[in-house]
């Protein structure tokens, strides 16, 4: 293997490039920055996260591959890459004024979410195992050390053990089967192996084998039941701006690692991982949808929501169409952007150094904030599935793509838990609408204006985005099919 | 040495990943050897990497390993610092002890 990097290979890397600098000079430029001028890194970063996505938008005509092969930029990561980018810059806005309150306002929760960022466009744009397990342990690893971001927190420091060990779990089983692949098909290249797969006969138990080892993983990583034991602990634990965090953008990610790997590298081998998936699926739908019922705790509630949204994005994935690819990655990034605003306004009700993160904190709350009483109305709707809001259009064109794959019966269980699940978003908004306030005195908003703002937008994006989803559901198509 | 096959190799991969994966599920004693588990899992993975490398004759696989070395101590690096702040926290590092969150 020639690698000549030339200048064209890095104008192709230019927007993971400028990110790796900006992290980097944010991580210098803040250890200058006294802590009341600390508003400066969170602009940097906010800046970093735009000019990225700028430079992500660049037109380009055909799929670019550089890096002997390694990187690769077609519609598809540019799309991913963008909707991270801007579930990152939603991120740092909400995140801000609840860092400020509990004193963790510092650069290290900027810089980590910086680099995570970076593992999360290196896998959308990975065509080669290696770089996208670099991608992979690159957001990992930031991960694990901003659940610990708190660490006075006896919590917090349990939730960043257990996600250490699970996660590092899982990367030990992707590894093992990306061994497995890498023996039966000799090549660590998605496009070799995507041929060697489609002709192996003899090495193919070898192969199945490592495909096994790859979907657990990647199960382990997406919070698929019956890997879903870390989320709902580290979803409580975290702070709940890193809790924002890692609801929001790695979830995009882990669907781009997901359609590399089983679509880019091993569709060939579609039939052993279909039923892998469609397993999956039923079981994160059952356990997130009934387990989510029985909690009292509006992150622990939202985390088994979580599972069972994950259940829907691996229907689609398990239908292994273009469609169905299409419809996950539409689910993906609706689903984000819906997450973004439901911890957005949990982080608006935690005030004055107190959690917000009990049901029971949202009684009332239509007495209290008419107007964000609706919005946390619209995000619990769109999760819920209600028509008219975008979680509606994504269970639909999941359904429908797996109804396309002739996967009927997995659709049905679908919709069966789509139905129950609904029970538990509904009841949070019977308690802010019928329920008496336990506190009746009208709550002080955060003297943060962007943050407000963002919210409302975020909260009827929701809205917008399920009336007009054609352009959005498009562009998924267009960018998935191969 | 024509009796070593790839197929020694691969058992050897997979005892060792094995015990690593038993090692984090059994364990209930002590965090450190979690991360001792964890070390092991990546090692088991090394020796498969080396081994179909050679057999395939192929540098790829051999790179790969450096990689995940590097990773390796990186993530051990994490993990140490995680446990440090545990054992802070709650001046414990028993992990039957570490479970306030349930449900």
């Amino acid at each position: 293997m020639n690698v000549n990097v030339g200048m064209a290979d890095l104008m192709s890397l230019a927007p993971e490039l400028f990110l790796l600098g900006a992290a980097l000079s944010i991580l210098m430029i803040d250890l200058f920055v006294s802590q009341q001028r600390r508003g400066l890194t969170h602009f940097l970063s906010l800046l970093a996260l735009v000019l990225t996505a700028i430079l992500t938008l660049r037109p380009h005509t055909e799929e670019i591959r550089v890096f002997g092969g390694m990187f690769v930029r077609d519609g598809a990561a540019d799309l991913l890459k963008v909707a991270m980018l801007v579930t990152m810059a939603a991120v740092f806005v909400y995140a801000k004024p609840y860092l400020r309150d509990r004193g963790l306002f510092v650069g290290e929760f900027y810089v980590l979410a910086l680099f995570g960022t970076l593992g999360m466009m290196l896998m959308a744009s990975s065509a080669n195992l290696l770089l996208l397990y670099l991608g992979l342990e690159l957001l990992a690893l930031s991960s694990y050390a901003l659940v610990a971001l708190n660490r006075d927190s006896s919590l917090s420091s349990e939730a960043a053990m257990k996600y250490f060990v699970l996660g590092a779990l899982a990367s030990g089983m992707l590894l093992y089967g990306m061994s497995m692949v890498y023996g039966a098909t000799g090549s660590l290249d998605f496009g070799s192996i995507h041929g060697a797969a489609s002709l192996a006969y003899e090495n193919r138990n070898l192969l199945v084998l490592g495909v096994t080892f790859i979907v657990v993983g990647t199960a382990f990583k997406l919070g698929a039941a019956p890997f879903h034991m870390w989320l709902p602990d580290v979803y409580e634990g975290s702070p709940t701006a890193v809790t924002l965090f890692l609801a929001s953008a790695p979830k995009i990610a882990a669907f781009a690692m997901a359609y590399r790997l089983l679509g880019d590298a091993l569709g060939p081998m579609a039939l052993e991982w279909q039923q892998m998936l469609a397993v999956l699926a039923v079981l994160s739908l059952a356990i997130g949808n009934l387990a989510a019922i029985m909690q009292t705790n509006l992150k622990r509630m939202l985390a088994y929501s979580t599972v069972s949204h994950i259940g829907f994005l691996l229907l689609g994935l398990a239908s292994g169409t273009n469609d169905g690819f299409a419809a996950s990655m539409f689910y993906a990034i609706t689903y984000a952007i819906g997450a973004a605003a439901a911890f957005g306004l949990i982080i608006l009700l935690a005030r004055n150094g107190r959690e917000a993160d009990q049901i029971a904190d949202f009684s009332g709350l239509n007495q209290r904030n008419p107007w964000y009483a609706l919005l946390m109305l619209m995000v619990m709707a769109s999760m819920a599935g209600v028509p008219i809001w975008v979680g509606f259009v994504a269970k639909l064109a999941v359904l429908k793509a797996a109804v396309g794959a002739g996967l009927l019966w997995l659709a049905i269980v679908g919709a069966v838990f789509a139905v129950i699940g609904a029970f538990y978003y509904l009841r949070v908004i019977k308690v802010m609408y019928f329920d008496p306030p336990a506190d009746p005195e009208p709550f002080a908003l955060p003297d943060d204006r962007p943050f407000r703002i963002l919210l409302s937008i975020n909260g009827l994006a929701l809205l917008g985005l399920g009336i007009f989803a054609g352009p959005l559901w498009a562009w998924c198509l267009e960018v998935a099919s191969r | 040495m024509s009796a070593l096959t790839l197929g020694h190799f691969l058992g050897l991969g997979a005892l060792l990943f094995c015990i690593s994966v038993a090692g984090i599920f059994i364990n209930r004693k002590n965090v450190i050897i979690l991360l001792m588990a964890i070390e092991l899992m990546l090692l088991a993975v090394n020796i498969n990497f080396v081994a179909f490398a050679y057999f395939l004759g192929d540098v790829a696989g051999q790179v790969f390993v450096f990689f995940i070395l590097t990773v390796a101590a990186a993530e051990s690096a994490i993990g140490l610092a995680i446990l440090v702040v545990l054992f802070r926290n709650r001046s414990t590092i028993n992990v039957a002890e570490i479970s306030d969150m349930k449900g």
